[in-house]
């Protein structure tokens, strides 16, 4: 009879939402690991080169972009680099937002079905682009190589750059997800929001083309702070000043606040919404 | 074979009137707007005009009841009597909108058969995967994972991908890995008429050893036939309302002559 004074679930217990599913989520950290390797693992499981791809892509698209934006982008040293230390990034944040959000609806069916830490598909959403950014950094240094562009000691900044940007990315995908749930033409706003975003962000053109009058819409936009923190220690080589890192930090400490408090309150009602 | 073992359950359960499940005053509300609300601006344009509608369902209305440790509790009612919500209540998929669940056991719910499944995975990928899911480690699933093989008898395939494999062998494969490990509760939501004959034997086989080992177990069913030969107890849910509880062969009696 000793148990019966502790109970393992309490329906009425919910007092702060937000630390539970971090409690949750730890418990289940093991499919958490699952989740990701599913995502890697099965993606690229009929392809011959396999993960490879990972690499291979984000080279793709730089070739491309080198191909038909060098000769406008003259004024850029060693271009590719430019590109690819941007591309890396912003490819993170598209694929790892986008899939955070087509996970939940997805695992939905599995949520109707089984209790799972509400959170887990956006994390691991997150997790598995986490895995590829880190991947294709592989490509990115073998790019820096055959321009033979100085590869600056600062490049060891870029672990702080992928913890602040994982923050964001994460943050934001939560916020999105619970938002398309509620609201199915989230989905597909969002495709058109995200082409609008990546071209009011320096990925492929220099920041200099930018005409002085609109340089405040930069200042407010986030991934413009964050790809700062890529290019610089990667690209200029030089380790961000106090003023580019705060408006970065602020961001992604921010948004991973509001979108983990947001998506945890509503986290109960998805059950009965998907 | 079912019928046999039956008295020592009986038994079994009077001993051991120990509460595992509690729902104190249950009720689920479901939210069923009048038209569908799916834009910002619609919805943006409606709450400002305070025309947002809703229909509220209940599908489960003040629903009290103790199921004890040991127990094999059958649930029947007609379709939407809210069998289901209620297996959803008990196994933390929905929060109740009114009212308490207590549990004093872990779950390990029937996961449909190849829900979670992934295709391209092999099946031993997919054991893993799927104990995951059910909130097993990986300690958890490699000390089952012999047995899991031998029990669904997929040896020779179990490194083939999953979309190699007919349905009897992912139905196999799935049950294999959710009663891998003796369950506190275990939920089963109309699910033994999936596989061959001899399998389903396999299944209620070990459904009864875990009752034996103190495992309790909750059945929803259309199959009264079954559930008077295997439950200890039945709830007769309708629309969302609890009707009768007790012995099944008396609630099935009254139930039929409901529907007549």
């Amino acid at each position: 009879m000793n148990t019966i004074t502790k109970p393992v679930y309490d329906s009425a217990a919910n007092a702060s939402p937000a630390l539970t599913e971090i409690q949750e989520l730890k418990h289940y950290r093991y499919l958490l690991k699952q989740l990701v390797r599913r995502d890697i693992v099965a993606r690229y499981k009929r392809s011959v080169l396999g993960v490879a791809w990972t690499m291979l892509n984000p080279l793709g698209t730089m070739l491309i972009m080198t191909f038909v934006f060098s000769n406008l982008f003259k004024s850029v040293q060693s271009y590719p680099v430019y590109i690819l230390s941007g591309l890396i990034a912003w490819n993170f944040f598209a694929q790892g937002t986008n899939a955070a959000m087509s996970g939940l609806v997805w695992g939905g069916s599995l949520m109707q079905r089984i209790y799972l830490p509400r959170t887990i598909f956006g994390v691991s959403a997150i997790g598995t682009a986490l895995v590829n950014l880190l991947l294709s950094v592989v490509p990115l240094l073998v790019v820096m190589l055959i321009t033979q562009t100085t590869i600056h000691l600062t490049f060891l900044f870029l672990p702080i750059s992928i913890l602040l940007l994982t923050g964001f990315a994460l943050g934001f995908g939560l916020l999105l997800s619970a938002l398309a749930i509620f609201f199915p033409d989230v989905a597909e706003m969002y495709q058109i929001l995200l082409m609008a975003w990546m071209y009011l962000t320096p990925v492929i053109y220099p920041e200099e083309i930018i005409p002085a009058q609109f340089m405040t819409i930069y200042r407010i936009n986030p991934m413009y702070w964050m790809l700062k923190m890529f290019r610089l220690p990667v690209y200029e080589g030089v380790i961000p000043t106090f003023q580019d890192l705060w408006p970065a930090l602020a961001w992604s400490v921010g948004m991973l606040i509001v979108g983990w408090l947001f998506f945890t309150s509503r986290s109960d009602e998805y059950a009965y919404r998907v | 074979m079912l019928i046999e073992s039956k008295p020592l359950l009986n038994q079994k359960a009077k001993l051991n009137s120990e509460p595992i499940i509690t729902l104190q005053d249950v009720s689920v509300a479901y939210r069923v707007p009048k038209e569908r609300i799916g834009t910002f601006k619609e919805y943006a344009i409606r709450t400002l005009q305070r025309k947002v509608q809703f229909n509220k369902f209940l599908a489960l209305k003040d629903v009290s009841l103790t199921i004890n440790r040991g127990e094999v509790f059958g649930i029947i009612g007609n379709n939407g009597a809210g069998k289901s919500t209620m297996l959803k209540v008990i196994s933390r998929v929905l929060r109740p909108t009114q009212g308490r669940v207590l549990l004093y056991g872990k779950i390990a719910p029937l996961l449909e058969l190849g829900a979670g499944f992934h295709p391209e995975l092999t099946g031993r990928e997919n054991v893993y995967l799927n104990g995951a899911l059910l909130g097993y480690d990986q300690n958890a699933m490699d000390a089952v994972f012999e047995e899991i093989v031998e029990f669904s008898e997929l040896r020779e395939f179990i490194d083939a991908p999953l979309r190699t494999y007919s349905s009897g062998m992912y139905a196999r494969l799935g049950f294999a890995v959710a009663t891998a490990h003796v369950p506190e509760i275990l939920i089963v939501d109309e699910i033994l008429s999936v596989g061959d004959e001899a399998f389903q034997r396999k299944c209620n086989e070990r459904m009864q050893s875990y009752q034996e080992q103190g495992s309790t177990v909750l059945i929803v069913s259309h199959g009264l036939a079954k559930i008077q030969d295997m439950c200890n107890r039945v709830l007769w849910l309708d629309h969302g309302q609890v009707q009768l509880i007790g012995d099944p062969a008396e609630v099935i009696e009254a139930y039929r002559r409901s529907n007549q």
